[in-house]
């Protein structure tokens, strides 16, 4: 079972929609408890950032303990900001399971990005398998992370800067686009994190 | 960069069980498309970057049907899904959003209470509001209106209402200026003059919103052929083409459009 977390923020009907397309058994969560016997956990999330904080605190210990122990992570959007330390958006701190910090989008271009933008692949895995160099997502966003490892970059898209797209350390991945909105290369993205939970 | 989008737009007449896509000639003359969730679906199995449903009874007692075909559709469409028509207040706009859309479309309502632009921008994002404006040529000159250059004469744009049925004397140039401001994500913009007449995109209008905004502007109304849509993107800064009768009536497919749009040079995803 994947648990999606609804914590009030954003269209869960879109990722639960996505996910049982592919094949998920997904059970939409409101309680920390809940989380005890899912095989995956996805955070979804449109908002602010100390908006989604302030949400997600019940979960927080929790989520992190699960993600300690190997438990498969998709944050998605929102749901990969807040894995980081801090955010220019909000002076609310962030989970700080991955280091390095989200900053605002450079001036130089429109935020938020919405719209579908390319990928350009740097790091083979399995999350990107049958996703090419130049596949397009679909983004929303304003503000982006900077990893302080960039070991863990797995892809990123050129919108007035660099901006990482997807990261992937161990059992955590997380993407800044929308794979639920991202027609059948988002799909397969979900399928692919999917295949990587024991159920 | 990103993409320029390919739209197709599905005119909802919800007046039949489970609701019934039309297409109408300049607001007016109405023929029989489809199904609303399976014309979506296959839309979006042949490339659509986004898909726009339009309320076109526009009415309270029809708005669990929409409801409904908002569900349904988005079980199976995995891009983004905007709807339109009626959506008067934040309450309807937050039922929409709840059946699953992405995006709603405000027209009437926002030119009769600009506020309702920033309330929706305020509470779902800048993303997900999107100002649709139907525009008219006018070509008698009015103090304090933005006078336009076309090959048929300078004209002003004027803002209509209750989908063509009303006029409101509003400049649709600075009435976009003004969505922009308040927070609008999209400027979806129909010319009246060309809607359903397949003579392609009124060049002059999209060219003069789209270079006055830095949101991105959807062309619509007039398109008869790719060709158009190339037009429209070659001679303007529209970011999307919307086309509903070249579509619906499987005269073009998405997939072959956008293949069409890529060998000119047009950025589009494949």
């Amino acid at each position: 079972m994947i648990a999606v977390i609804d914590y009030g923020m954003g269209n869960i009907f879109s990722i639960r929609n996505a996910l049982e397309k592919v094949g998920a058994d997904v059970r939409i969560i409101a309680q920390p408890e809940e989380l005890n016997d899912a095989d995956g956990v996805v955070i979804p999330g449109v908002g602010s950032f100390g908006e989604a904080m302030k949400q997600l605190l019940p979960f927080q210990e929790k989520i992190t303990s699960a993600i300690e122990t190997g438990l498969p992570f998709l944050g998605i959007c929102l749901g990969m900001q807040i894995l980081f330390e801090r955010s220019q958006e909000s002076p609310e701190s962030g989970f700080g399971i991955i280091e390095g910090e989200v900053i605002r989008l450079p001036d130089n271009v429109l935020a938020p990005q919405m719209g579908w933008n390319e990928l350009n692949i740097k790091r083979d895995t399995n999350i990107v398998k049958g996703i090419e160099d130049g596949d397009f997502f679909y983004f929303v966003h304003s503000y982006h992370c900077i990893p302080k490892d960039k070991k863990i970059v797995v892809a990123t898209t050129e919108y007035g800067t660099e901006v990482v797209s997807i990261i992937e350390r161990d059992n955590i991945c997380a993407v800044q686009f929308h794979p639920e909105k991202s027609g059948g290369k988002g799909l397969l993205l979900l399928k692919n994190f999917l295949k990587s939970i024991k159920c | 960069m990103l993409a320029r989008r390919i739209i197709p737009c599905l005119d909802c007449d919800l007046g039949v069980p489970g609701g019934r896509v039309v297409k109408g000639i300049e607001f007016k003359q109405i023929r029989y498309a489809g199904i609303p969730w399976e014309l979506a679906e296959r839309y979006y199995l042949d490339g659509a970057d986004e898909i726009v449903f339009l309320d076109i009874t526009a009415s309270h007692e029809r708005r669990e049907t929409m409801l409904a075909v908002i569900k349904k559709t988005s079980k199976n469409v995995f891009v983004p899904l905007t709807v339109g028509g009626g959506i008067r207040s934040i309450e309807d706009a937050r039922a929409v959003f709840n059946s699953g859309a992405d995006k709603v479309a405000i027209n009437t309502a926002a030119l009769k209470n600009p506020n309702l632009i920033n309330q929706i921008a305020d509470r779902y994002g800048s993303q997900a509001c999107v100002v649709a404006i139907d525009a008219k040529r006018r070509y008698e000159s009015v103090d304090g209106k933005e006078i336009v250059k076309t090959p048929d004469g300078d004209c002003w744009f004027e803002c209509s209402i209750y989908g063509g049925r009303g006029f409101t004397g509003i400049d649709a140039i600075a009435w976009a200026e003004e969505a922009e401001e308040r927070g609008a994500g999209d400027i979806m913009l129909t010319s009246m003059d060309r809607d359903g007449t397949c003579d392609g995109f009124d060049i002059e209008l999209t060219k003069a919103v789209s270079e006055r905004v830095k949101i991105p502007v959807i062309a619509s109304g007039g398109c008869g052929n790719p060709e158009h849509i190339l037009e429209v993107f070659q001679k303007t800064r529209a970011q999307a083409a919307l086309a509903a009768s070249i579509f619906h009536y499987g005269k073009y497919k998405i997939v072959d459009v956008k293949r069409y749009l890529k060998e000119k040079g047009i950025h589009v995803r494949l």
